[in-house]
């Protein structure tokens, strides 16, 4: 194989590992403040996508036509809608359940994501159908040899980069990243302490959504298609990488997602598959992952004091 | 007369009850009617419930066992004999059965166990599969392409059961999470199998006795051949249901009871935890592989829509509607969710979105569902 085909695998691998980076981000920040598992994350990122989706036909409508507000537009809006819809849930489904038995959590959300995806198939217009997502970005190449450099990739992953840094600043640097490490680490002390933990918790499932909506529209903006269906799979996989990482460990799961990511495109372009296999392969892989390492690379502890 | 008479007739007048509003239900065509029916029902529940009359009833059922489960197969058999010329109430009927016996099988896993399953339509999925090839390509008697369609089915889950048994609580959800939708995936992939769209099924035979034809009597009775197959459906979910009932009340239901409400304790006191799991998830995707066999050559058509993970997440829907581990309450459960959308054409198409609906709001306010399971009686006619 020549290098630059090498290459091109290479940076397709991190563009993907990047989405599912931001994907886990969201999985383990939850996990951390309230030890649950929001299965419906996917399905939010699927809805933040269509609602950038939304608000660029509404601009398109309006005669706004300018790429930068058009762009500004789609991102400010689906990251804001859906950091209000995971707060909504947060409040709403997931604290009522805090003291019930876990798999009542995994339930809930788990119909909240059916909920989710049966709402945009049914009740989006034509919502059954894959929509073409806009191209927003400019559309230059660079050629290689067989290596080509889309100035959108690259903005996109600058975008994710500056996302993650983001979150790396807010978690160590503010006060609110303070309160939420505080509560992560004990709920009651933090509580002692005069942190408002249902805030905090809701900030929490704010950010998470947030970023999984920026993840969502930078899939959108990436392979020009979206559906109501690609939360699913984009939630299944981020939690599976959030798990290699160790969940709770918010380097872990960038780590994680650009492992699976690294695995995938190994797997497409190694194994003696067609390439109609891939999704199979992935889920395969999530489901090798849990048999090998069933708490992430770094193990969690898991004794437990009766 | 005697309290316990009293006791049966007062349980046979509300079977009887249930059995005339099922007729009914199926029958009715037109959706107002339909309507109103599912109305004037939930009145009639809620009040009865409010002025205690479905206690007595429900303590009717329990005390008298054996007699109430006799009277309900016999309740199903005369619904089943009522429409005995239309295929399409017998269609709906034996797919209630089916669903119930697939249900009852995961309710060994979450109810009794405690081992989460969310690829119930995958291994339902694997008994359609296997019963489409076996029976297209192979000669072998279609009774036991049936348990065949349950033997593979656990083979498949025993694979998967190496991570559900590494795992706990979320992890595990998300492995068969991952294999329901790997499977759906595989199989709209996959050319051997047809693809997306799916493969012929061939009705069942049985030493010579063809489902798939009408029953005629004489000259003028002509049954619909879907009476057979509410017949085997009939049969499989009582066998399934008696077995289910059986291992709740043995020891073995106790010892799955204990590994569901603390692992650490229940491996304190000696029991093999693996064990049981693994016992639970075979015996769970068995049924739900027969059930899904049977479905096939019942249909004869099948595709990977129909495994998708929404189905699964409905099965499950069932299981909890009913109240996690209350075999009656998944009879119950498993008649609304197939029947209710099958009549009222308007939520056809929202099925899915509904009972998700329906599950968030149960889990939010009564997670204990329609039915709740009771305490075990350890001693036969107490705490009456």
């Amino acid at each position: 194989m020549d290098v630059s085909l090498l290459g091109q695998f290479i940076f397709n691998g991190m563009m993907l590992g990047m989405m599912y980076a931001l994907v886990a981000v969201g999985f383990t920040l939850f996990f951390g403040v309230l030890d649950v598992i929001k299965f419906s994350h996917g399905d939010v990122l699927m809805v933040g996508t269509f609602t950038g989706y939304t608000m660029y036909l509404g601009l398109s409508a309006l005669g706004i036509n300018n790429v930068f507000v058009q762009l500004g537009g789609v991102f400010i809006v689906a990251i804001s809608a859906m950091a209000l819809l995971g707060a909504v849930i947060a409040r709403y489904l997931v604290l009522p359940l805090k003291s019930a038995p876990p798999l009542n959590i995994l339930l809930i959300t788990l119909m909240l994501g059916t909920v989710l995806r049966e709402s945009i198939r049914l009740f989006y217009p034509d919502g059954s159908n894959p929509k073409p997502f806009p191209y927003l970005l400019p559309t230059n190449s660079w050629e290689f040899g067989s290596f080509t450099l889309r100035a959108d990739s690259i903005i996109l992953m600058l975008g994710g980069l500056f996302v993650i840094a983001g979150v790396h600043m807010l978690i160590n640097k503010t006060k609110m990243g303070l309160a939420m490490r505080a509560v992560a680490q004990d709920e009651e002390t933090a509580k002692c302490m005069g942190i408002n933990f249902t805030l905090i918790v809701l900030l929490t499932f704010a950010l998470g959504s947030g970023i999984a909506a920026f993840a969502g529209v930078m899939n959108g903006l990436y392979y020009n298609e979206i559906n109501f269906n690609m939360g699913l799979q984009l939630g299944v996989i981020g939690f599976s990488a959030a798990i290699i990482g160790g969940l709770g460990n918010i380097y872990g799961a960038i780590l994680g997602g650009f492992l699976f990511a690294a695995l995938q495109t190994f797997g497409a372009v190694a194994l003696p598959f067609s390439s109609a296999y891939k999704d199979v392969f992935a889920f395969g892989v999530v489901i090798a992952i849990m048999a090998w390492r069933p708490t992430g690379l770094i193990a969690e502890k898991s004794s437990e004091r009766v | 007369m005697t309290d316990k008479t009293k006791d049966v007739l007062i349980g046979l007048a509300a079977l009887a009850l249930g059995t005339v509003f099922l007729i009914t239900f199926i029958a009715i065509e037109s959706q107002v009617e339909i309507l109103g029916l599912i109305v004037l029902t939930t009145i009639m529940v809620v009040v009865s419930a409010r002025v205690g009359i479905s206690q007595r009833i429900s303590g009717a059922f329990t005390r008298n066992e054996v007699t109430m489960n006799t009277a309900v197969l016999f309740a199903f058999i005369v619904i089943a004999f009522w429409f005995r010329e239309d295929h399409f109430p017998l269609l709906m009927i034996a797919t209630v059965m089916l669903y119930l016996t697939a249900c009852l099988g995961l309710n060994v896993q979450f109810g009794y166990t405690g081992v989460v399953n969310f690829s119930g339509a995958a291994f339902f999925g694997v008994g359609c599969y296997t019963a489409a090839v076996l029976n297209q390509h192979t000669e072998i008697p279609h009774l036991f392409v049936v348990l065949l369609g349950g033997t593979i089915a656990a083979l498949v889950g025993a694979i998967l059961i190496f991570p559900v048994l590494r795992t706990r609580g979320h992890y595990a959800a998300v492995v068969t999470i991952a294999f329901g939708v790997l499977f759906k995936t595989f199989l709209e992939v996959n050319d051997t199998l047809g693809g997306p769209q799916g493969l012929n099924v061939p009705g069942m035979e049985i030493m010579g006795w063809n489902l798939n034809s009408n029953i005629e009597i004489g000259e003028s009775i002509e049954l619909s051949f879907y009476l057979n197959y509410v017949a085997i459906a009939l049969i499989l979910s009582s066998l399934a249901f008696t077995l289910t009932r059986r291992i709740e009340r043995s020891w073995i239901g106790l010892n799955l009871d204990a590994v569901r409400l603390d692992e650490s304790a229940a491996a304190c006191f000696g029991i093999n935890i693996k064990r049981w799991k693994i016992t639970a998830f075979i015996l769970g995707n068995f049924l739900i592989g027969v059930a899904g066999a049977v479905f096939a050559m019942m249909l004869g058509y099948i595709a990977p829509t129909n495994f998708a993970f929404d189905a699964s997440l409905m099965l499950v829907s069932i299981v909890l509607l009913g109240g996690i581990g209350s075999p009656w309450g998944t009879v119950v459960a498993a008649t609304i969710v197939i029947l209710l959308p099958e009549k009222l054409q308007a939520i056809q198409e929202y099925r899915f979105l509904l009972f998700a609906a329906v599950v968030i709001l149960i889990l939010l306010f009564k997670p204990q569902g329609i039915l709740p399971r009771g305490l075990r009686a350890y001693i036969p006619g107490w705490r009456t």
